[in-house]
């Protein structure tokens, strides 16, 4: 099962030593959520986190392996204090989720507000994707805060990047970003 | 013949595919999966590809940064215009209904300039971290 | 059968979250190298999305696209904000990148070890 695949790479990623591989696992990871995803009927997000978590994060992480290095160091403490911080951390969760409805009903109480939305959203906006409909319509002014958010995040990355110690042939402008 | 023959020769017959392929999922996301998210970061990845393949140089020829720098600034102008022009023609801040005569119109046209507006800010900063940390070189 | 199945499937499914989360949690606390960190961190990220998008599946549904050969929907809310949280998931990591390649050049290292070692040091 995908979700199986899903536990052995993150056991992978936890357990190699070289970065360069740790980047790749982490997109096989992307590869293998979005399947997952695909199963879960959440289309839109699938297609997000394949592109986004495949293409961009590794594109981000590879180039960031490039300027720094590609190995990492064995640990220095003692892996048992955190190992137990995880323990307890996990017993608390399932112990929390084992409230949650079982899977794939109908009728619980996280399906209030959706069927709502299903039912106005082809009258009032006249587009069948409900998911993007909500997302530009109905909770439009929390797109534009994301949008915001990428656009920061670009501004702080050309902030933080944009001059290169080692100066490559060209680009010679000095005003300030 | 370069050793890099093979890739150089799939990257341009790949370019304008995903390039489509982008563009099909922006304005498709009203009737299947995707939408300006979806869209934007595939547009950034053609770039970021072709820039791999073929060097920062030419990419940056092709795309020059301080157009990438203005291109960022502007999907969320565009979103944020949007919401501005339904104020002014007597709604609320982006409430769709006001952008035209009809309120299912106005909400179709409010969906599409504000996905372009998202494509526009995801696709160029994708491309600008790429070229933040491209040009940073080693050492 | 798909009352066992399901019952099956649903706390496997669980367990399988909690089993990403807590080594996601791992990674970032038990391993010094930042961009080790960096990737715990958005493995944690996604095991959340499956925790959201999960109780909205619906045995029988479809994806949330209105067409007149289907009736039952899965839930559209949580996808929305999943597709929202990975976006910006994506941007955090991206700056946690631009920030390791400043500190490796401001340190010479990205080992957290070594980082505190420089700095108690001057």
């Amino acid at each position: 099962m995908l979700l199986t695949l899903l536990a052995a790479t993150t056991i992978g990623v936890v357990r190699v030593r070289n970065l360069f591989a740790a980047a790749v696992l982490t997109g096989v990871y992307s590869f293998l959520m979005a399947s997952v995803l695909i199963v879960l009927d959440a289309v839109d997000v699938a297609m997000t986190e394949a592109s986004v978590g495949a293409g961009i994060a590794m594109v981000l992480m590879l180039g960031a392996l490039y300027l720094t290095k590609t190995d990492e160091s064995p640990p220095v403490h003692t892996v048992l204090l955190p190992v137990f911080v995880a323990g307890v951390t996990g017993v608390a969760l399932i112990w929390a989720m084992s409230a949650l409805p079982p899977f794939g009903a109908a009728a619980t109480p996280l399906q209030l507000a959706g069927p709502d939305y299903l039912q106005r959203s082809l009258a009032e906006t006249g587009i069948p994707n409900v998911v993007t409909s909500v997302l530009a319509s109905y909770r439009g002014y929390d797109t534009l805060g994301e949008t915001t958010v990428i656009f920061t995040a670009g501004i702080a990355v050309l902030l933080l990047l944009k001059r290169g110690p080692a100066r490559e042939g060209g680009d010679d402008d000095q005003q300030p970003s | 013949m370069r050793l890099d023959i093979i890739l150089r020769v799939t990257t341009k017959l790949l370019l304008p595919l995903m390039l489509l392929f982008a563009a099909y999922v922006q304005f498709h996301g009203d009737f299947g999966p995707g939408g300006g998210f979806q869209a934007g970061v595939i547009a950034g990845a053609t770039f970021i590809l072709y820039g791999l393949i073929y060097g920062l140089g030419a990419v940056m020829r092709v795309l020059p940064m301080a157009l990438v720098e203005t291109l960022i600034p502007l999907g969320v102008l565009i979103y944020a215009g949007v919401g501005v022009f339904a104020m002014l023609a007597g709604g609320n801040f982006l409430d769709y209904t006001r952008l035209a005569h009809e309120p299912a119109h106005g909400q179709e046209l409010g969906v599409f300039l504000v996905e372009v507006g998202v494509f526009v800010t995801v696709s160029s900063t994708m491309l600008a971290i790429f070229y933040a940390l491209a040009g940073r070189g080693r050492r | 059968m798909s009352g066992l199945v399901g019952d099956l499937v649903a706390h496997f499914n669980q367990w399988i979250t909690v089993f990403l989360m807590v080594s996601g949690l791992f990674i970032v606390i038990a391993r010094g190298n930042m961009i080790k960190k960096l990737v715990g961190l958005s493995l944690f990220q996604t095991s959340v999305y499956l925790l959201y998008i999960a109780p909205g599946k619906i045995l029988g549904g479809t994806a949330p696209i209105i067409s007149p050969r289907f009736s039952v929907y899965s839930n559209p809310l949580p996808h929305v904000l999943i597709l929202t949280a990975i976006v910006v998931g994506v941007a955090t990591l991206a700056l946690g990148l631009a920030l390791v390649v400043r500190i490796n050049e401001a340190y010479g290292t990205i080992e957290e070890d070594e980082i505190f070692e420089q700095d108690s040091g001057r």
